[in-house]
């Protein structure tokens, strides 16, 4: 790959993804926004962030995960909705999804 | 002052909570690094990127079409990934603050993990600390991980030896959980999530999440004020 193509990507992938999260926050004051709209955003924000996990744990380019991996959410979820702390959570899923792949679960 | 300590309390507690996803994050940084040394990117450009687009998905997938020779397609790719952040910054637009400066670098700060933070706050005063703190953090993380991953290069591995591919949708349904105890919420985010995991497996990447937005069918009629305080 060419130094002039890897440029442009970052320097163009930048400034297109900056201006992306510059909009939203300069156009919430720009419009006056209805309150039923007003209500739906942070609902927006909760469907995307849910509909990212969800695919990044079932899915990876267009193909099931595998096992190993939703697995490790799984557990993961479970720990967090006992409430356990963060770190927590982020062992227990990585943990059960690496002890996984180590057992040969894809 | 007469609320001090409960809030010191719950401060102290996402502080906690903070530095355990950024160790995850700065973890993902190293792999980064590492894979796009490996795939043949020159050192200075991998950090460059790191701390100029600062959006992991778009990353991995940017180094992985100029690998394979199609700078176009990582930047389109990329920014249809990136396009959640236009809604994010609409939700968010009171975490990130109200100063021309406050804007201009906050909003550099919104990934996912942030935005889920402010958003499981319950008062303005904490979705601005929870977004700021979150923000920073992990910005930093992500840089120190990426510049470690360089320097290690390849002995670092695939990140999913480590099971870390499982570990970031857990902290994001971590992070949901407050919210997704409201129910309207709840239809809503299930329905869109059901709806972008059905279209991952016909969509390109980016626009199956977008799809999410479809969710927002379901969420019924907004509550009367007498409904509220009943």
């Amino acid at each position: 790959m060419s130094t002039p193509s890897i440029v442009l990507v970052i320097v163009v992938l930048g400034a297109g993804t900056y201006a992306l999260r510059v909009l939203g926050v300069v156009l919430r004051d720009r419009l006056t926004l209805p309150e039923p709209l007003l209500r739906l955003l942070p609902l927006a924000a909760a469907a995307l962030l849910l509909s990212l996990a969800a695919t990044a744990a079932l899915t990876d380019a267009g193909e099931f995960a595998g096992v190993a991996r939703p697995v490790g959410v799984l557990a993961g979820t479970i720990a967090a909705w006992r409430r356990l702390p963060f770190l927590v959570v982020v062992l227990i899923a990585a943990g059960t999804a690496a002890g996984l792949r180590q057992l040969g679960v894809p | 002052m007469n609320v001090g300590t409960p809030w010191r309390t719950e401060d102290r507690r996402l502080v906690r909570d903070v530095a355990a996803i950024s160790l995850a994050v700065g973890f993902v940084g190293l792999s980064f690094g590492a894979i796009a040394v490996a795939s043949g990117l020159p050192r200075w450009s991998v950090v460059a990127m790191s701390l100029i687009v600062f959006a992991g998905g778009s990353q991995f997938m940017a180094i992985a079409m100029l690998a394979g020779g199609n700078p176009v397609a990582a930047i389109l790719g990329g920014l249809m990934l990136n396009a959640r952040h236009l809604p994010f910054g609409l939700a968010v637009a009171d975490a990130v603050g109200e100063s021309r400066w406050r804007r201009l670098i906050g909003a550099h700060l919104m990934v996912d993990e942030s935005v889920a933070f402010a958003l499981a706050q319950p008062d303005a005063r904490r979705r601005r600390f929870a977004y700021w703190l979150t923000g920073t953090v992990l910005f930093l993380c992500w840089q120190i991980g990426t510049v470690a991953g360089v320097a290690v290069g390849s002995a670092v591995g695939d990140p999913a030896t480590y099971g870390l591919d499982a570990a970031f949708p857990a902290c994001l349904l971590a992070l949901l959980m407050p919210t997704l105890r409201r129910p309207d919420a709840r239809r809503v985010a299930i329905v869109g999530a059901a709806v972008a995991v059905a279209a991952s497996f016909v969509l390109p990447a980016g626009l199956p999440v977008l799809l999410a937005l479809t969710g927002l069918a379901a969420a019924g009629r907004s509550k009367t004020l007498t409904e509220v305080t009943a």
